[in-house]
């Protein structure tokens, strides 16, 4: 009698634990879930915004789904739109734009790789000083810098142009770069380069050939890294250049805030989208290296 | 031909002296074990060897040669590291003719050597494999073929075994040794483990604070240690230093330790040079016996001394007896079940063997 008492309040007590597992459960999910919608709300009314006729959306439609569907606004952005003057879309400057950040990502890239090379294989006095002044570099503000890289890049004839505006996001991306490859290659042990060294390889071999084909998941953060800073950068981009030279994120806030007549939200809308492409691509396409290689650094292999 | 001298080399970094004029040489097919514990100064030494390091004075030389100026590619040597050092990216094949296609030398000759190297250490099963995918074992293996295929001058290896564990240890030091005696090249090898280095070594150099302390023969360093600081280092269970004097009678030494509670313990027949003898008469000493150098005695054994022993420790050979001599606790290694704690025994000592140590400075007595 008292055994299967005991074991009925057993069962109850499982019962109830399983309950109390589920309510938790709900907690966790529900407010996950509440952030989540919170937090696509914007590219929700984005994605619909920009697949509606503008009369629908005048009509006072703004989060529903759209009655017609059109793709008119996505080819205004990206071929009619009017920026200033010209009224070529943001083909352009998209164009402008792939322009600019595919060398500024390979060179900061490639430079931040040989200096932390550098700085923890072949150490030499006061290197930790120049790799703290290049820390420094970090955190200084855009703000800071740009009266004097305007004169610099008027100084060496390079103002208003795309290989001015290369030339800034590599100086400034450096930093950057240096810090991530460094921190990395601090925790590949000194006796691969030593053994590479006895093998007969020298300083560009040893990078080359041993160094680097371990350092992919760094690579792969230094270039996510670059690339969503330089492509989404706006302040370097309308300060020093002009025009036809603009990067894409000028070219959309053009766009944005020179209209005549109604506002086009749907083509606004478009046309953000657009600019935010490519980062997402990036992600998409590399971003479970990004997290591996933020993490490299603490496990060895 | 493939000497190595090591010319009264220094070592300093700042106003710190790491390593003061040693000097060492030795001659083709010599294996050099450099013997001490860490921070003696025995890996910047090979290091500097190897042209990883500056030689802040003094020469060293290879075959002849002065290197001090060559770079480690110049200097006709392979380095096999604690740590492997295996090239995580490429196979072992790549990891091993790394070097060779640095020299460029062509790749028929490259796979016949890679080939060669693969059969004499059992890991032609694993070419094609990552350095990942490699037991400690084989990653050790690989690491010494990526040395032996380029058939250098000198072999240099910095601790290779102290990231194995211990089975593995053995069976990997009977395999550098047959190497050793296959190759027959010239090795430096330092390593802090004693008995890696008596197994291992055609000459030993016991090395502190960066000053060779001995350099001889694995058996002579262990059989006549240059001081107290070697004796104690070589042997596991190290050599026992007590502290006694010396009395001459008719022309033949006796050690005399004093015990409390007891009559004092006489050990006679000790080897003294009568230089020696005249100087140490009736003076402090430090007495050297090794564990090994006691027997189970009795009454009638010559040189006999009896002990209270405190604590025996079977070890499964033999039976380690701890006991109090002179004021100092004493080893002794016994066949086992003949004493037992507790109880007073009778030891004989094999003194031909005892050493002398000077009191002061700490140095053999000859």
């Amino acid at each position: 009698m008292a055994n299967a008492l005991s074991q009925q309040t057993q069962i109850g007590d499982a019962l109830s634990q399983k309950n109390r597992m589920r309510l938790g459960r709900l907690f966790i999910y529900g407010p996950l879930g509440v952030m989540a919608i919170l937090y696509l709300m914007p590219l929700w009314v984005m994605v619909v915004t920009s697949l509606k006729p503008l009369d629908e959306i005048y009509g006072g439609s703004f989060i529903g789904l759209p009655q017609t569907v059109t793709l008119d606004a996505w080819r205004a952005a990206w071929s009619q739109a009017c920026i200033g003057t010209e009224c070529t879309g943001l083909k352009p400057y998209f164009v402008n734009s792939l322009l600019m950040v595919i060398p500024a990502v390979v060179l900061s890239t490639a430079i931040g790789a040989i200096n932390g090379y550098i700085l923890t294989k072949w150490r030499f006095p006061g290197a930790n000083f120049v790799f703290g002044l290049l820390l420094f570099g970090c955190f200084l503000p855009y703000q800071a810098i740009l009266i004097p890289m305007a004169r610099t890049l008027g100084l060496l004839g390079l103002a208003g142009s795309i290989p001015g505006l290369i030339f800034v996001h590599v100086a400034y991306g450096i930093c950057f770069t240096t810090l991530f490859f460094r921190n990395y290659f601090v925790s590949l042990p000194d006796e691969l380069t030593k053994a590479a060294m006895v093998d007969g390889a020298g300083f560009f071999r040893i990078f080359w050939s041993v160094i680097l084909p371990t350092s992919i998941p760094i690579i792969v953060v230094s270039c996510i890294w670059q690339f969503t800073q330089i492509w989404n950068d706006f302040l370097f981009g309308v300060s020093f250049t002009s025009g036809g030279n603009s990067p894409i994120t000028v070219a959309l806030n053009n766009i944005v805030n020179v209209t005549t007549g109604r506002k086009q939200y749907n083509v606004d809308m478009a046309a953000a989208m657009i600019a935010a492409i490519p980062t997402l691509l990036v992600y998409i396409v590399a971003g479970r290296y990004f997290v591996r290689g933020l993490t490299a650094g603490a496990v060895k292999g | 031909m493939s000497t190595l001298e090591i010319d009264r080399v220094r070592k300093t970094y700042g106003n710190l002296e790491v390593l003061k004029e040693v000097s060492i040489s030795i001659g083709t097919g010599d294996f050099l074990v450099l013997l001490g514990p860490s921070g003696c100064g025995k890996s910047t030494l090979l290091n500097m060897i190897a042209g990883l390091e500056n030689i802040s004075g003094g020469e060293v030389r290879i075959a002849g040669k002065v290197v001090n100026e060559l770079s480690p590619k110049d200097r006709d040597i392979a380095m096999v590291f604690q740590s492997y050092a295996l090239y995580p990216t490429m196979t072992v094949r790549q990891n091993i003719e790394f070097g060779m296609k640095i020299r460029g030398i062509p790749p028929a000759h490259r796979e016949k050597a890679v080939r060669a190297a693969a059969d004499l250490l059992q890991i032609a099963h694993l070419l094609d494999r990552k350095p990942s995918q490699l037991s400690g074992g084989q990653r050790q293996r690989v690491a010494m073929g990526r040395a032996i295929v380029r058939q250098p001058k000198l072999f240099l290896f910095d601790e290779p075994l102290s990231n194995l564990d211990a089975k593995l240890r053995v069976d990997m030091r009977t395999e550098i040794k047959r190497l050793h005696a296959r190759l027959g090249t010239t090795i430096v090898y330092v390593t802090h483990d004693q008995i890696e280095a008596m197994t291992l070594a055609t000459r030993v150099a016991v090395m502190k604070g960066g000053v060779v302390q001995q350099l001889d023969e694995p058996q002579t360093v262990y059989d006549r240690p240059a001081n107290v600081y070697v004796a104690r280092f070589v042997g596991s269970p190290s050599m026992n230093i007590i502290p006694g004097k010396i009395e001459i009678e008719g022309g033949s030494a006796t050690a005399v330790i004093e015990v409390a509670n007891r009559q004092a313990a006489r050990i006679p027949g000790i080897n003294l040079s009568s230089q020696a003898a005249s100087k140490y008469a009736n003076g402090k000493v430090l007495i050297g016996i090794r564990p090994e150098m006691f027997s189970v005695g009795n009454g009638q054994t010559q040189g006999a001394i009896s002990v209270d022993v405190d604590v025996v420790e079977p070890t499964g050979p033999d039976t380690l007896a701890v006991f109090q001599l002179g004021g100092v606790e004493v080893t002794a290694r016994l066949p086992p079940k003949q004493v037992s704690a507790r109880t007073s025994a009778t030891l004989a000592v094999e003194t031909s063997k005892v050493v002398l140590f000077d009191p002061d400075s700490e140095k053999l007595i000859n």
